[in-house]
């Protein structure tokens, strides 16, 4: 178990910069998720960190250790691939082995080893097989018990769950998560699965173009993210982007929302902030803070009911989501299902304002930035 | 009912059709062999007298016994036996060690490349464009100043030098795919560069050693360029010695220990056709290993 910590690093192929000056610093026994669109440098990090590849500059350091010229096996590292890479001519056993063979482990304590991550992973029964005997599921076991045998400092796992299933990746996601709470060494998690990111991690760090958009808790990104990019990207269905202008209605600075039917909402802001009158602005609010008027907000301060003709509605179970129009942008609302009208019909639902937040349009930047 | 039937009765046309084609073709190519075959085992005056494709009467071995050990070539009289082993010696080293650089270049170019590697590796490829004769001047100096000109050693090394670009083109074709992740994995879990090509490359890499192996015995035990060139007497490969024998003047042009001569020397590409040919296609049709 180690801190890591990630201190200006930049890594150029060639002319092209991949990655442009990452900072993040997790604790030892914390669980990092990188997230963030494809081709964005996440696994270039990654391999960074691995030691896989090399820094154009910067420096990493694992514990108290600089590694920017420590080869990937003086790292002390374990790593999980996306195509589990395991050895395709070794039995499952010779697989798990094979590191601490090449580290000199002594026979019985490699096969205690093996003994103890394979009842760990449930994997006793598949040792003598080949790798290519296994399911999708089975390998992917096999390959984290390949880097829990080595009982490294860090864990690195680059999008390890992306080939299976949909259901077997939520069970491992599951066991990842109970493996980590365990074994408690720090782990450093590759995806670009907003939903694992938010469920498995201590701390997200969101990439974009080589760059991290931000660096904070599951909560944090998800309440309170910095710019557009971030509030778009992490929430499933995405967060509202309506376009506004403030303005100022008896007094108070507000936004106005215009459905349809040209009926006008007047919201008025929460944190009584100062933005200039006529300033346009992207107004981003949750699908799950509109909704219908039956979920007993009404009791709490600051609800503000709107009107809308619903459009379309997709029932996904627990709720049904509803798209209507306001300011000529489609949004999402998240009704009960029992609640929800018949596409076509008019619907009302309550706004919760003190969940809205304020982005600048041209740089994409919280205008109300609460840090 | 109806129209499945006539379809499949169709059908069986065209496929008795095509197997009477693929027959034709066969017998074609191997009624040469044929003809060689009893044209061995044929006394003289069976030859003399009967046409090239009656079997022989009274079959005999002894063309065999005479090409293998008695024959006259050039001013000895002891057959292609000397020449045979004198192939097997510049063939099996030049086999082995053309195969195994060409193992670890194929590996260095796939996974461990440097600044430059692909130029390098176009560059290696040129080697498989250039004619034999190019290069026979260039290496008979070679040969001379590293002082193996006309030896079995230096046969071995023009060979195996020859050889590289295409072993190595074989083998980096066939690692490039194989997953860069496998050599990662190994990498993290401390194996270094030998390791990792002892113990993760060459267990994989069976098909493509087996095309590779067959594709240069092929080349080297048929050569015969080289072989004219850069040997002199009693170092000459098979196929010299077999050109020899049978432009050697005699009396008598013996047709039989010519044909056995000729078998003879084309068995050990037979064989290893035989016991490894399936490999071959396999092997060159072989994509990346299933993790
Ligand atoms: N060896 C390389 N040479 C040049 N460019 C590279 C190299 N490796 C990666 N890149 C570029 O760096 C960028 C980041 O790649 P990276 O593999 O880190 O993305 P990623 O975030 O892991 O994406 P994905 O989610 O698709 O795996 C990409 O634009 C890629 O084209
Ligand atoms: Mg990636």
């Amino acid at each position: 178990m180690a801190s890591l910590v990630i201190d200006q690093v930049y890594k150029r192929f060639g002319s092209v910069e991949v990655l442009k000056g990452i900072n993040i610093a997790i604790e030892a026994g914390e669980f990092l998720v990188l997230v963030g669109p494809s081709g964005c440098g996440k696994s270039t990090l990654l391999n960074l960190i691995a030691g896989l590849d090399s820094i154009s500059s910067g420096e990493i350091r694992i514990g108290e250790r600089v590694v920017n010229n420590v080869p990937p096996k003086d790292r002390d590292i374990a790593m999980v691939f996306q195509s589990y890479a395991l050895y395709p001519n070794m039995t499952i056993r010779k697989n798990l082995s094979f590191g601490l063979e090449t580290r000199k482990v002594p026979k019985d304590k490699r096969e205690e080893q093996i003994k103890k991550v394979s009842e760990i992973l449930q994997i006793e029964d598949l040792l003598e097989r080949k790798p290519s005997q296994l399911s999708g599921g089975q390998r992917q076991r096999v390959a984290m018990g390949r880097a829990i045998a080595r009982d490294p400092l860090v864990f690195l796992f680059d999008e390890p769950l992306s080939n299976l299933d949909a259901k077997l990746r939520v069970e491992m996601r599951a066991e990842i998560k109970k493996l980590h709470q365990r074994l408690g060494t720090t782990i450093v998690y590759v995806t670009h699965d907003q939903i694992e990111a938010m469920t498995m991690a201590d701390r997200i760090a969101i990439m974009k173009d080589g760059i991290v958009q931000q660096f904070d808790s599951p909560n944090g990104v998800y309440s309170n993210p910095n710019n557009l990019f971030v509030a778009g990207f992490i929430g499933s269905p995405s967060m509202n982007f309506i376009p506004v202008k403030f303005e100022e209605q008896g007094g108070q600075r507000g936004a106005t929302l215009t459905n349809t039917k040209d009926q006008t909402f007047f919201i008025p802001l929460t944190n009584g902030s100062d933005y200039p009158v006529g300033q346009s602005a992207i107004m981003g609010i949750r699908p799950e803070n509109i909704t219908d008027t039956n979920e007993g907000l009404e009791s709490r301060q600051q609800i503000i009911e709107l009107v809308a003709e619903v459009k379309v509605t997709e029932p996904t179970g627990p709720d049904t989501l509803i798209h209507v129009e306001f300011n000529g942008t489609e949004v999402i609302c998240r009704s009960c299902p029992e609640f929800a009208a018949e596409a076509g019909a008019s619907m009302k639902f309550a706004l919760d304002t003190t969940k809205i937040l304020f982005f600048d349009p041209e740089s994409g930047m919280r205008l109300d930035d609460a840090n | 009912m109806a129209s499945t039937s006539s379809r499949s009765y169709t059908e069986m046309a065209g496929r008795a059709a095509l197997y009477a084609i693929l027959l034709l073709f066969a017998l074609y190519f191997l009624a040469p062999l044929f003809v060689m075959i009893i044209t061995s085992i044929k006394p003289m005056a069976e030859i003399r007298t009967g046409t090239l494709i009656s079997l022989p009467k009274a079959p005999t071995f002894e063309p065999w016994l005479k090409a293998w050990g008695t024959a006259t070539i050039g001013v000895a009289n002891e057959g292609i036996k000397g020449f045979f082993m004198n192939s097997l010696r510049i063939a099996i080293p030049a086999v082995l060690i053309s195969t195994l650089i060409g193992a670890l270049n194929g590996y260095v170019l796939s996974k461990w490349k440097f600044r430059g590697s692909d130029t390098f590796f176009a560059m290696l490829l040129l080697g498989c464009f250039i004619p034999f004769q190019v290069i026979l001047l260039p290496m008979a100096r070679t040969l001379g100043v590293l002082g193996i000109s006309g030896t079995v050693s230096g046969l071995v090394l023009v060979h195996t030098v020859y050889g590289l670009a295409f072993t190595t083109l074989f083998f980096r074709n066939f690692y490039v795919g194989i997953p860069d992740e496998l050599v990662n994995a190994a990498k993290i879990d401390g194996a270094g560069f030998w390791r990792i090509f002892w113990k993760i490359m060459l267990p994989v890499s069976k098909p493509i050693f087996m095309v590779t192996i067959i594709w240069q015995t092929t080349q080297i035990w048929n050569d015969f360029l080289f072989g004219v060139c850069f040997s002199t007497g009693d170092t000459q490969p098979v196929t010299v010695a077999l050109n020899n024998l049978v432009n050697t003047s005699s009396a008598v042009k013996e047709y039989n220990v010519d044909m056995a001569a000729a078998i003879i020397a084309a068995l050990p590409t037979l064989f290893v056709y035989f016991a490894a040919g399936k490999y071959f296609v396999r092997g060159l049709t072989a994509g990346a290993v299933k993790g």
